[in-house]
């Protein structure tokens, strides 16, 4: 290295730069700082305290009391259930609007878009009206003489699963659809022409090729599921009690602000576990900036 | 193709499945013109009536109109902040830097539900529960993301020597970037704006937590009487918010295509 003043000033100058840069990301960093990492930093420390001593006390509760890990069970079983739908919901959608001629293919998008920016508070509601008794379910059902009385439709594990799905779809449709218009048509038609059938055809070609976006929109939607409030403690009756439901009960109903600190961080851990774990496969700024 | 059976299955279960995504929607803004304290399906007669309790209910339009400003509010701060951020991380060799983006990208990250509880806890020991401060803070730094992410991108397909050679041209740093890189990003821009704006309007769970008293908000207040009974309120409600969040995005949508055809 020489140190020729010239080259001296440039690097100066350079640092200076850099430093420049960082101070117009602080406010951002700063707003995080203080808004998120504050109060996680207080849920971690609380949920590590009772009265004034550190204890584990909160987390052996989480693993004693069958209310506790039971609600955690539940959540991680209605999360599955609700990725296994939306995939199954989103997967026609996405191929349909891949292969539709444009129009075809805009009006399923946007009709994909409708729900996607009407609130879920809205949408939860929406399913109430649509599943409550005089509903249009019911009114319909008894209309074609199919049932008499009309049927508890909603406050019930069923209804949290439709008001989820109703939600989550969209969130899948998005990284399918990216992944699955990507794949040239000529290469299903060879797949075809071959003599492959239909679900030959989706099983060795499609499938393979719209992988990536299966497996953003599956993560997408788990993590989603997994910390979900409105939907469920509206349509489940306080019946299908989320992870979600526990945190809010302790913090307002109980004030039990150590239980309450733990449930949360317990869930925190599963959430940032997962992301970690898919990170090494698919970036999480790729999932992220799915929504 | 030569499958048509499989093809017409595909093509009825994509009916089916829209049918699905839009129809409760559908149903809600027809049930805001019903004339029935109950919510029959169809509606026996039509009405303004839901729409007249709505707007001319004091608490709800306090609400709304709070609603209102605290997204705005929220919006003017996470936008110019998101976007300095997504400028520096853009343009900056720093690894350290590089390495930070990833913390603007965890309010989206963390569930809600745990963001609620803590910043409830937060607030409480500060004296900062049920008040507009706390509310535009917190909605800030949830929205941030959505801008970040939106002006990142638009970032990325701008090439950053055209502010260079304004800078060569003698305009200052912050002048180049406003008349050369802003309005060339703009619509990243916009479109993070919009993003925060309806995400602060539609913001539910942390208004629960640390809303309330004078700072009612729209969805906490909506939540609140969701609990209690199905009151067709709501479904006005629920149209005008629909109704809003459209224009929006129709509107947004409609501004970036004429600026690509110009």
């Amino acid at each position: 290295m020489t140190d020729l003043p010239m080259e001296d000033a440039i690097t100066r100058a350079e640092r200076a730069e850099q430093r420049g840069y960082l101070l117009l990301f602080l406010p951002a960093l700063l707003l995080v700082g203080l808004f998120l990492g504050l109060p996680l930093g207080l849920l971690a420390f609380q949920s590590l305290r009772e009265g004034d001593a550190f204890s584990l006390v909160h987390y052996a509760r989480i693993f004693e009391e069958p209310i506790y890990w039971r609600t955690y069970a539940d959540t991680l079983r209605v999360s599955l259930w609700v990725t296994l739908l939306a995939i199954a919901l989103g997967f026609p959608l996405a191929y349909a609007a891949a292969i539709a001629s444009r129009g075809w293919s805009t009006l399923i998008l946007a009709l994909v878009m409708l729900p996607f920016w009407t609130s879920v508070l809205v949408r939860t509601y929406a399913w109430l009206v649509v599943l409550q008794r005089k509903g249009i379910v019911n009114s319909t059902l008894i209309a074609l003489g199919i049932i008499e009385q009309p049927l508890s439709l909603s406050h019930n594990y069923t209804a949290v699963l439709i008001g989820m799905v109703h939600v989550m779809v969209p969130f899948m449709v998005f990284p399918l659809y990216a992944a699955i218009s990507k794949i040239p048509a000529e290469l299903l038609q060879a797949g075809h022409s071959l003599g492959g059938g239909a679900f030959h055809v989706f099983r060795r070609v499609l499938l393979p090729l719209a992988l990536p976006g299966l497996f953003a929109g599956s993560v997408l939607v788990f993590i989603l599921c997994l910390g979900f409030y409105l939907t469920p403690e509206l349509l489940g009756g306080g019946k299908t009690i989320m992870v979600s439901s526990l945190v809010q009960r302790n913090v307002e109903l109980y004030l039990q602000f150590g239980a309450a600190s733990a449930v949360a961080m317990m869930l925190l851990m599963i959430v940032m576990l997962i992301f970690w774990g898919v990170d090494r496969i698919l970036p999480v700024e790729k999932i992220v900036g799915m929504r | 193709m030569t499958s048509s059976l499989p093809r017409l299955l595909l093509w009825i279960a994509t009916g089916a499945i829209l049918a699905f995504l839009v129809l409760p929607i559908g149903i809600v803004i027809i049930m805001s013109f019903s004339d029935s304290r109950f919510l029959t399906f169809p509606p026996p007669g039509f009405s303004w009536r839901w729409y007249a309790a709505y707007f001319g209910d004091r608490d709800w339009m306090d609400a709304t109109l709070n609603s209102l400003l605290l997204a705005s509010l929220s919006t003017l701060i996470c936008v110019p902040v998101g976007t300095a951020a997504a400028y520096a991380a853009n343009v900056s060799a720093s690894p350290l830097l590089r390495r930070l983006q990833i913390v603007l990208l965890t309010p989206v990250m963390v569930p809600v539900i745990i963001l609620a509880a803590g910043l409830y806890m937060v607030y409480a020991q500060v004296g900062l529960n049920a008040t507009k401060l706390g509310l535009v803070c917190a909605f800030s730094m949830m929205n941030l993301p959505y801008v970040f992410i939106s002006v990142l991108a638009g970032l990325r397909s701008f090439d950053m020597n055209q502010e260079n050679v304004a800078r060569s041209l003698g305009l200052g740093r912050f002048a180049a970037f406003v008349k050369v890189t802003l309005p060339q990003i703009r619509p990243s821009v916009a479109t993070g704006a919009l993003f925060a704006f309806i995400g602060a309007l539609d913001e539910t769970v942390v208004s629960i937590f640390i809303a309330g008293g004078e700072n009612q908000t729209l969805p906490r207040r909506m939540f609140m009487s969701l609990r209690n009974e199905i009151d067709p309120t709501i479904a006005a409600i629920s149209a005008a918010l629909i109704t809003l969040s459209f224009a929006l995005v129709v509107l947004s949508s409609l501004r970036s295509k004429t600026r690509q055809g110009a």
